[in-house]
């Protein structure tokens, strides 16, 4: 089993797996290691990290000196492929504040001035976004998990922190990630062992944590999905797989191929050593040697079809070489196309016994969409002037970032907003890239010539900046439907999206504001512009952080959610949704981690399901 | 990129967001930026090496190319550490940029070739020459009533806009070079077996020892 055609799918499998990101790669390494026949459907091209990443190349070699364009919003060398805010031939559709009430199709690539309610990112390619993304791996903790029962907002998931704890242990295991246990409120720590050391701190991160112990706010080493040194390839798949000598032995050969990080050459390209997490070179290789993985790419699923008993017994999708239509079967269906993408799914598989769509016989699909409140501030630390050089490529993200800490002040009702948020960290003397030095005029009062170049050198490497990421409570007026008129090219109808931010997001990004400009002041330095203490303009645009959650919710009354708690559809019993549609709450941490710890999870159950014969 | 919603290219001093989707795009002003087919693309080859008008034709004339050559030296002459910017061909990323099908690059575009006309004009009127034939100092004469738009005088806003993203231009083309890497100490971008963090002297400058 491999890459194959669309005309060469077997007539049937166990499983059909529709995504290959990290819910799609982890639920085919967790069916397919267990001896499940998977065929997995991915509605991008084949994309390999080995051959395709742009390791060491320089904005110089690159159109726009790699700047962002429409065509790669990330800048040229980001590992995305047909990706972004728009997708070439498969429009999704928006309200406009600057318009009148209709529907809109969407169109802006830049978060700078949309008025866009909704930006939506995909990624069509074999590996989805985690060959782009920013490798940050936190657990969510107990609160996060029953967010109701603490403040009385949001929905609380059907299961514990300790019931996902086994499973974040073995995804940070399998996919090695950085990062140390600091034993704070709500930021839970892993299993000793668990975690490979963190980098050292940089010298920004330093001054950083010099001015915010003063502020008390804590920072901490990250944790991100980069190997900080080489996976032991004896004992984590002797631990993983205890009692699947096979499995064990193909995760250890494909251990054995990833290399430690270069600290060099940033993440966001991908990684060609297999230093980071990516699907693509993580939880696909091992899938595939086992023998039990078929990949086909290019394959753009539009619905799920039942048998007559009202159980699922394949997909239909399109083959967007050809654009023709196709079948294929299997016992078992999982959605893991990314939230939104598994709720339109769902929405067109329309048939007489199910005339609003699949497991929506309560209308919640769709429902409840969120994203992570985003809202940034930069400064000018005089400190960091004409510091001596050294190399502070480090891994390329960050070393160190600030957990949310204010958890007794809001339970206290001390601030005027429930949920926390987490600082990420940026600066220093990165790359310069084509951006590297707008705005400098500010500082520098319009020098150029000599003065320029001295200007250069004094103030490279004294800029810092700061994003807060923080938890969005889910909200009736935020959900994703399907459009009555709208079709792609490949004639699947598209998504509209509802969304709105509460006040609860609003004073979260205003605080932030406020939280930023404070440190930067701290550190003796000065902010770029000024602090937006209006939460409304301080916020980040919806989606345009790509934490899209939500829309195929889990829960334990089969009347108002989508799912149980191991993501089984109430409706039909041999169908699961394992991506980030299931979470009821999204908090601060970013959802990766969790979406595979999550459908590790839901695939044990399954397995397990059907070994006893129920689906 | 404190204000999102109306951020700018030139207000946004832009770090490595490594993490999200927080990123100051060149031109994000424009709205309703449709993709366009003449672009690189959505799916470029990342593993070659691209020179300016690899993708799309350049618009300078020569007389246009040899005056932003004449004005990157202007803003970034040679001295003891590096070389001036025309030598590093920085005029050419200039037209590769401007001659972009991009909404943020037409937007520039407009800025630069308004911005060269005016140059011309004015070299003409106090000089009697055009911008590539003046003297070091004439040219410093025009470049100082431009080169800072709060002080410029209302006469010299506009010309002085187009100088602020010049200047923008000319420092993105540069300090993207291994000779303007060289020149600000930028040591990355080479592997290591081992990141130790900053060094003693950086601790001790930064008063972390």
């Amino acid at each position: 089993m491999a890459f194959i055609e669309s005309s060469k799918t077997k007539p049937s499998y166990d499983v059909i797996v529709v995504g290959s990101g990290a819910a799609g790669g982890q639920s085919a390494y967790a069916l397919t290691m267990a001896g499940a026949k998977v065929l997995m459907l991915e509605a991008g091209r084949k994309y390999d990290p080995i051959e395709e990443t742009p390791m060491f190349s320089t904005p110089k070699q690159a159109p726009l000196r790699a700047a962002g364009a429409p065509d790669k919003p990330f800048g040229f060398f980001d590992a995305t492929v047909d990706g972004g805010w728009t997708v070439p031939n498969e429009p999704y559709m928006v309200k406009r504040s600057r318009r009148g009430n209709g529907w809109y199709e969407a169109t802006d690539i830049s978060l700078g001035s949309t008025d866009q309610n909704f930006m939506w990112w995909r990624a069509r390619m074999l590996g989805g976004r985690t060959n782009h993304w920013g490798r940050i791996a936190l657990r969510m903790g107990p609160h996060d998990f029953k967010p109701r029962k603490r403040d009385g907002l949001g929905i609380d998931w059907p299961y514990d922190y300790q019931d996902l704890a086994p499973y974040y242990d073995k995804v940070e295991a399998l996919i090695g990630v950085y990062g140390t246990n600091e034993g704070l409120e709500n930021t839970p720590n892993s299993s000793p062992g668990i975690l490979l050391p963190p980098p050292k701190p940089r010298a920004y991160e330093l001054l950083i944590k010099k001015a915010c112990d003063r502020l008390k706010i804590p920072v901490i080493p990250a944790h991100l999905a980069i190997l900080t040194q080489l996976l032991d390839h004896k004992k984590v798949p002797a631990m993983l797989h205890a009692d699947n000598p096979q499995a064990a032995k193909l995760l250890s050969e494909a251990m054995q191929t990833r290399l430690a990080c270069l600290w060099a050459t940033p993440c966001g390209r991908g990684c060609a050593v297999k230093a980071n997490y990516q699907s693509t070179t993580v939880h696909l290789p091992p899938a595939l040697a086992s023998g039990n993985l078929d990949i086909l790419t290019n394959a753009m699923v539009r619905e799920v079809t039942l048998d007559k008993n009202g159980k699922a017994n394949g997909v239909i999708y399109v083959d967007k070489k050809t654009r023709e239509e196709k079948r294929a079967q299997a016992r078992v269906v999982v959605l893991a196309a990314s939230g939104c993408e598994s709720a339109r799914i769902l929405l067109n598989s329309k048939s007489k016994p199910c005339p609003h769509g699949l497991a929506n016989n309560n209308g919640k699909v769709g429902r409840y969409l969120m994203d992570t409140v985003g809202s940034d501030l930069s400064g000018q630390i005089p400190a960091l002037e004409d510091c001596p050089a050294y190399n502070e490529d480090g891994a390329s993200a960050m070393h160190m970032y600030m957990p949310w800490w204010l958890y007794q002040e809001q339970l206290s009702h001390k601030i005027d907003f429930p949920r926390g948020y987490h600082i990420e960290i940026g600066g220093g003397r990165e790359m310069p890239d084509a951006h590297i030095f707008s705005g400098l005029e500010e500082f520098t009062g319009g020098s150029y010539g000599k003065r320029l170049k001295e200007d250069a050198r004094r103030y490279y490497g004294s800029f810092v900046g700061f994003a807060g990421r923080g938890e969005m409570i889910p909200n009736e007026d935020s959900f994703c439907e399907i459009d009555p008129d709208k079709k792609d090219a490949y004639g699947i109808p598209v998504l509209r999206f509802h969304f709105k931010w509460s006040e609860h997001e609003e004073r979260q990004a205003a605080h932030m504001q406020k939280t930023f400009a404070g440190i930067i002041e701290a550190m003796g330095g000065k902010v770029i512009g000024k602090p937006q203490l209006d939460g409304k303009k301080a916020i980040a645009p919806g989606g345009s952080i790509i934490h899209e959650v939500g829309t195929t919710c889990i829960g334990n009354d089969s009347k108002t959610s989508v799912l149980n708690q191991y993501c089984q559809a109430w409706d039909v019993k041999n169908l699961f949704v394992t991506d980030g549609g299931p979470f009821v709450s999204n908090a601060d941490k970013n959802p990766t981690l969790t979406i595979m710890a999550n459908a590790w999870r839901a695939c044990d159950y399954l397995l397990a399901e059907m070994k006893k014969g129920n689906i | 990129m404190s204000d999102l919603p109306r951020m700018d290219r030139r207000q946004a001093i832009k770090w490595m967001m490594t993490t999200t989707a927080v990123l100051s795009l060149p031109g994000s002003q424009s709205l309703g930026a449709a993709r366009t087919a003449s672009g690189y693309g959505t799916d470029p080859n990342l593993m070659e090496v691209y020179k300016p008008g690899d993708f799309w034709p350049l618009m300078f004339t020569e007389e246009q190319r040899k005056t932003v050559a004449a004005l990157c030296d202007v803003i970034i002459p040679a001295d003891d550490k590096s070389p001036s910017a025309s030598k590093l061909n920085v005029h050419d990323f200039i037209n590769e940029w401007i001659s972009a099908p991009y909404p943020g690059q037409q937007e520039d575009r407009k800025t630069i070739m308004d911005g060269l006309g005016w140059l011309h004009t004015e070299s003409k009127k106090r000089f009697k020459k055009t911008f590539i034939d003046l003297a070091d100092e004439q040219k410093h004469q025009i470049c100082d009533d431009i080169c800072f738009v709060p002080k410029a005088a209302s006469a010299f806003k506009k010309p002085a806009r187009f100088f602020n993203t010049f200047r923008d231009l000319t420092m993105a083309g540069f300090y993207t070079t291994p000779e303007g890497w060289k020149d600000i100490q930028y040591l990355g971008n080479v592997p290591l077996t081992r990141f130790d963090g900053p060094p003693p002297e950086v601790l001790a400058y930064l008063k972390l020892a």
